[in-house]
């Protein structure tokens, strides 16, 4: 019945109207289909051309013969430190800023700044970041090119997305959740420590996660702060230079002539695999997180 | 006891204070720090050279008028290719797929986000430039366009995600009310969800663009790095260098404190506050939306 109505409805008009429409949807569908398949296909391309490099000589091996043979393990490690790094530095600072905009920042103009700094961090270029650690780190402090330049570059490259999700997380808790605890007479602080950020530490954590993907695989801000071209032993302390994945991608699919693909292949897949894999438990922290809340 | 737990608290508030107001000192600090390092260039360079066409380090030219250029060209191709592209596929995620498309297209974009620029830039190198040399018969696949490409990928998930997200906040009686006025899905979406959501799409393209402009291995890797001025759309074709590459190739082989140290750091000032007017503009219009809604819930 309902088909004969819209049948008696058409006119010869509405036909050709829809016509188009359907004609239109097809083609918005094909523009999306357009996006998606350009990340398949360089996914799957890194994944069928490196998959068989991925043995574990390769990936526990030191590189030589001018890095055209051997493995990349110094880079994983390198990589592994500098992520460890930044999280020390940015995980702190970001959550407690997030903690301050969400439970203690007044409606003002202070606050608005802060927020409007928060937006400017988030925009400036990676390599804006790597001069500024260069300059600041590396030759003004004198910690030379090392781990903790890069890791404090990272970091407060990181901060952006670190406070934007955690704030993001803290708010989704209840008011009164608050209020309740407030009215036991527990101290502000006591309430955001037992009670906001117990709720809101998914959230957080999946924020966290998000933001050191994106430090794993940066190579504009590590640069001029800590990369090494090629380094035959693992750093020994936070100001030792070190190899990194990202960079280490770079110098062997542009500086070094005569590379076997195998290696460019397998040391991009690997970084894919690091950086996807956060992605992936991230996501998945958030979807059970969303699953278990009891609001 | 208590005189303690009200001491630790107020610490703690401090500490969280500090950390609240931390955002706005680093962007001072990164300011400053640019402007000692970068400001010292035009009292080192004189400015006619600085305006000039050639770009020479090693001869002391230091025309930035190629590499504006080919940064340009870059963000313009990108542009072109993106903003099409991405406000029409987030208006099938948001308008037209069913939910499970939509379930299963929200993700594969978040994931080309994730994807490092080294590892775009790489697949350029080994995949697309080779590809785009046969395919229009260049002598070299390293062009702008590759650039503009790969450009546009890292943009798109910033366009779509956002859009996507202005898309929803039109209300459903909206679309309700032009469908029972006869109108079919197709012009509600053109006519009415898009322009009502127009100041959301225009952030995230802005935002997008952002993205764009401060991109740099990815660029830096499949450009060819040639800085020549671009002129007309045959650039688009040709080796070009933009700002982003240059500092990236060049600042680690320079010498602290020598002019060439001093123009790289006013490349990146001019990035800093091209990047700075983009994400203002764009935070500007969210700002003052939000405003305008808490004004009329008020």
């Amino acid at each position: 019945m309902p088909k004969e109505i819209e049948k008696s409805a058409h006119s010869s008009s509405s036909v050709s109207r829809n016509r188009i429409q359907r004609a239109g949807f097809l083609l918005l569908l094909g523009i999306a289909l357009f996006t998606v398949i350009p990340i398949f296909l360089i996914i799957g391309v890194v994944v069928i051309r490196g998959f068989q490099t991925l043995t574990p000589e390769f990936i526990f091996g030191f590189p030589y013969n001018g890095m055209k043979s051997g493995g990349i393990w110094p880079a994983i490690v390198g990589t592994i430190y500098l992520v460890l790094g930044t999280a020390l530095f940015s995980v702190p600072i970001g959550v407690a800023a997030a903690i301050y905009l969400s439970e203690y920042a007044p409606v003002n103009r202070v606050t608005q700044i802060i927020r409007i700094a928060i937006i400017t961090l988030a925009g400036i270029p990676s390599v804006v970041y790597g001069l500024f650690g260069l300059g600041l780190f590396v030759i003004t402090l004198k910690f030379g090119t090392s781990i903790i330049a890069g890791a404090l570059t990272l970091a407060i490259m990181n901060l952006p997305v670190i406070i934007s999700t955690s704030e993001e997380a803290l708010r989704t808790v209840p008011h009164s959740f608050r209020v309740t605890s407030i009215s036991l007479g527990a101290t502000k602080w006591q309430t955001i420590h037992r009670i906001v950020l117990p709720q809101a530490q998914s959230g957080i954590l999946t924020g966290v996660i998000l933001g050191l993907e994106r430090a794993a695989g940066e190579t504009a801000p590590i640069l001029f702060t800590v990369a090494a071209f090629y380094l035959p032993q693992l750093p020994r302390s936070p100001f030792d230079q070190t190899m990194a994945l990202p960079y280490h991608l770079y110098v062997i699919s542009t500086q070094v002539p005569g590379m076997p693909e195998g290696i460019q292949y397998g040391t991009a897949l690997v970084l894919l695999i690091l950086v996807l894999g956060m992605n992936l438990f991230a996501t998945v922290i958030r979807s059970r997180a969303r699953a278990r809340r009891q609001w | 006891m208590s005189n303690f737990r009200s001491w630790l608290e107020k610490f703690i508030f401090w500490a969280i204070r500090i950390s609240g107001y931390s955002a706005i000192l680093f962007v001072i600090a990164i300011f400053l720090y640019l402007l000692r390092e970068g400001l010292p260039a035009f009292s080192e360079v004189p400015l006619s050279n600085l305006l000039s066409e050639r770009w020479y380090p090693n001869e002391d030219l230091f025309g930035l008028l190629p590499l504006l250029g080919g940064s340009l060209v870059v963000i313009i191709g990108a542009t072109v290719i993106a903003v099409p592209i991405g406000i029409c596929t987030a208006v099938y995620i948001a308008e037209v797929a069913p939910p499970w498309a939509r379930e299963i297209l929200k993700p594969i974009v978040e994931v080309l986000a994730g994807i490092p620029s080294v590892v775009l830039g790489f697949f350029g190198i080994v995949i697309l430039a080779p590809y785009l040399r046969r395919a229009l018969d260049l002598p070299t696949g390293l062009t702008a366009l590759a650039g503009s490409l790969l450009l546009a990928a890292t943009s798109l998930p910033t366009i779509v995600s956002v859009s996507e997200d202005a898309l929803y906040s039109v209300p459903k009686s909206f679309r309700d009310a032009s469908i029972a006025l006869g109108v079919t899905e197709w012009q509600t979406i053109w006519h009415m969800t898009l322009p009502a959501a127009r100041t959301g799409v225009l952030t995230a393209c802005m935002l997008g663009i952002g993205r764009t402009v401060g991109e740099t291995m990815a660029v830096l890797m499949v450009t060819g790095n040639a800085p020549v001025i671009p002129r007309g759309i045959s650039s688009l074709f040709a080796p070009v260098r933009t700002m982003t590459a240059t500092i990236a190739a060049e600042m680690g082989e320079v010498a602290t404190g020598s002019a060439h140290y001093h123009v790289l750091f006013l490349i990146g000032i001019t990035l800093f506050l091209i990047t700075l007017a983009i994400n203002l503009i764009a935070a500007s219009v969210v700002f003052r939306k939000r405003q305008r809604a808490e004004r009329i819930l008020s």
